[in-house]
């Protein structure tokens, strides 16, 4: 491993966390909007223009504002547990393609941590463990509410995993490899997987509003009957850092989307690029859209529909994938 | 104002919203899993916001610049009304608002003055406590205390008080005939004049 190479590493993780990170703050903003005007409010107005500085507002206020350890919590898992929402919901976008490669100042780039070869895998798998925060913070809390989600995140957790892995499994099998470089490149060829995998496109969806935790799947913190959820006991950037870690990982999962299903950034033209940004906010609109239209689900009835409509269904693609590839 | 006074609700365009049973067995439930999911309910609900976004028909008032009207009949700030025909005190010191007030926040005091009438000198309300009830209003045989529009009354400590000279009308508003009557809680009705009846004499 040469040092070009570590140097660039390094510049690329900096630069993700650091437009991550922003982008996260921003979106808050965009979910306030959003939200505002589809329910005929104004959102955030009064810090500068069109209220756009409400985010470094927010970001002062969960900075300075007391970090508070209730006595009767469990104190170590309770410090850690908003971290392991927020570092893994970061450590996933290692294996995203953001962008085709590129070429500055006569340098190559690859837009992309690390490819490798495991790529999906790697990035559900350590987005799914983005849901242990909730799932110890909540324990840890000593709170009822807090248990209560916990309980919930670990409904969510055995439910959704199951039919993310499978609905995944079918484009996978098409494409033959783990990559996203590679879903990448087999859809320049083959067209977008989307029109061959209909029906696990809609899964992997669904599934990424279970993953995200946002509406209509969105029990485990849900604010109108058990306050917070594990964010009860959380306060300033503890909390801001679950924050973080929610719109993190729902704009990498509205990457991912369009990576695997409508072939992501294309031939590495900058149309491509633009055309996958474009669909990654489109895929991060829709995550507010649902949110101010749809109901939130009961806990049994997103297990109900996991298990029961979901995961046959799943099932049934992958199979008849394989028999499609077979013959 | 006119449509909020129609209470005739049945054919104000109000329907009875149509309901269906619950189905009770599981083929019932079954079936409407299916009319729900491909009659792609879900949708609608989508689109609806989406319109009324694009319609950007946006409904806040952004407070303190722009304030709603509010009804003649709001029940903030106490007022103390004058007279309209020689510009002098309404309140007769009876004592009867203070008398009445159920949250005790009303205390006056009066003395006889030089002609022997009574005459207020002093007259607070705790607006900490008032629960803006009205009942005040009502009683006050004079229509002398009333209620106001005033309703940015926030103050640092919980009592706050109000106090005779701040609630009169100014004698210059007074002078300029600017004195608005107060249209709730125990004002005169309209047509007061022709239900009055007179005491027969005799008894
Ligand atoms: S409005 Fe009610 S509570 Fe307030 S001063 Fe009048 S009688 Fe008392
Ligand atoms: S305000 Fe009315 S009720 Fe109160 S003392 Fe004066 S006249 Fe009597």
């Amino acid at each position: 491993m040469d040092n070009a190479y570590l140097i660039e590493t390094i510049i690329k993780v900096v630069v993700i966390l650091l437009v991550f990170s922003a982008l996260a703050g921003i979106g808050t903003y965009f979910e306030r909007k959003v939200l505002a005007f589809m329910q005929r409010r104004l959102g955030p107005m009064n810090v500068g223009p069109f209220g756009l500085l409400q985010v470094g507002a927010d970001g002062i206020k969960l900075f300075t504002k007391e970090d508070i350890i209730p006595s009767g919590v469990v104190a170590p898992i309770f410090k850690i547990a908003p971290v392991i929402t927020a570092a893994t919901a970061f450590m996933a976008a290692a294996a995203i393609p953001f962008l085709p490669a590129f070429t500055l100042f006569g340098y190559e780039v690859h837009p992309i941590v690390a490819d490798i070869n495991i790529g999906i895998l790697y990035v559900l798998g350590v987005m799914a463990v983005g849901l242990f925060g909730p799932l110890l913070g909540g324990m840890a809390s000593a709170n009822k509410f807090a248990l209560l989600s916990a309980a919930r995140a670990a409904a969510v957790f055995i439910s959704y995993e199951v039919v993310t892995g499978l609905a995944a499994l079918a484009p996978i099998m098409m494409v033959g490899s783990l990559s996203l470089i590679d879903f990448n490149n087999y859809q320049i060829e083959n067209g977008w997987i989307v029109w061959s995998q209909p029906l696990a496109f809609i899964l992997f969806w669904i599934a990424a509003f279970a993953e995200t935790g946002r509406t209509p799947f969105h029990l485990i913190a849900n604010d109108h009957e058990i306050i917070d959820g594990f964010g009860t006991e959380y306060s300033g950037m503890r909390w801001g850092l679950f924050f973080i870690g929610e719109y993190a990982n729902m704009f990498f999962i509205s990457f991912v989307i369009p990576i695997i299903f409508l072939g992501g950034f294309g031939d590495g033209t900058v149309l491509g690029a633009f055309a996958l940004l474009g669909k990654m906010a489109f895929f991060f609109f829709f995550f507010l859209w649902t949110r101010a239209a749809w109901p939130d689900v009961r806990p049994d009835q997103l297990m109900w529909l996991c298990w029961k409509v979901l995961m046959p269904l799943a099932v049934i693609n992958v199979v008849i994938t394989g028999f499609v590839m077979m013959f | 104002m006119e449509q909020f006074n129609n209470r005739n609700v049945a054919d104000n365009g109000y329907f009875m919203v149509d309901i269906e049973d619950y189905p009770t067995d599981s083929m019932g439930r079954f079936k409407r899993i299916i009319k729900r999911t491909f009659r792609l309910e879900l949708f609608v609900g989508l689109w609806v916001v989406m319109r009324e976004m694009i319609k950007f028909d946006i409904h806040t008032i952004s407070y303190p610049e722009e304030k709603m009207p509010i009804g003649p009949r709001y029940r903030a700030v106490h007022e103390m009304k004058r007279l309209w025909e020689s510009d002098a005190e309404r309140c007769i010191g009876c004592g009867l608002c203070e008398k009445i007030c159920i949250s005790d926040c009303i205390r006056m005091d009066t003395k006889i003055d030089e002609e022997s009438r009574k005459e207020v000198t002093e007259y607070t309300i705790n607006l900490g406590r008032c629960i803006f009830c009205g009942y005040c209003a009502e009683v006050c045989p004079e229509l002398a205390i009333t209620h106001g529009g005033e309703y940015e009354n926030a103050s640092e400590q919980r009592e706050h008080y109000v106090d005779y000279e701040y609630m009169l009308t100014p004698i210059d508003v007074m002078k300029a005939n600017a004195q608005k009557e107060f249209e709730g809680f125990g004002a005169i009705t309209p047509h007061e004049d022709e239900r009055v009846a007179k005491t027969p004499l005799s008894y």
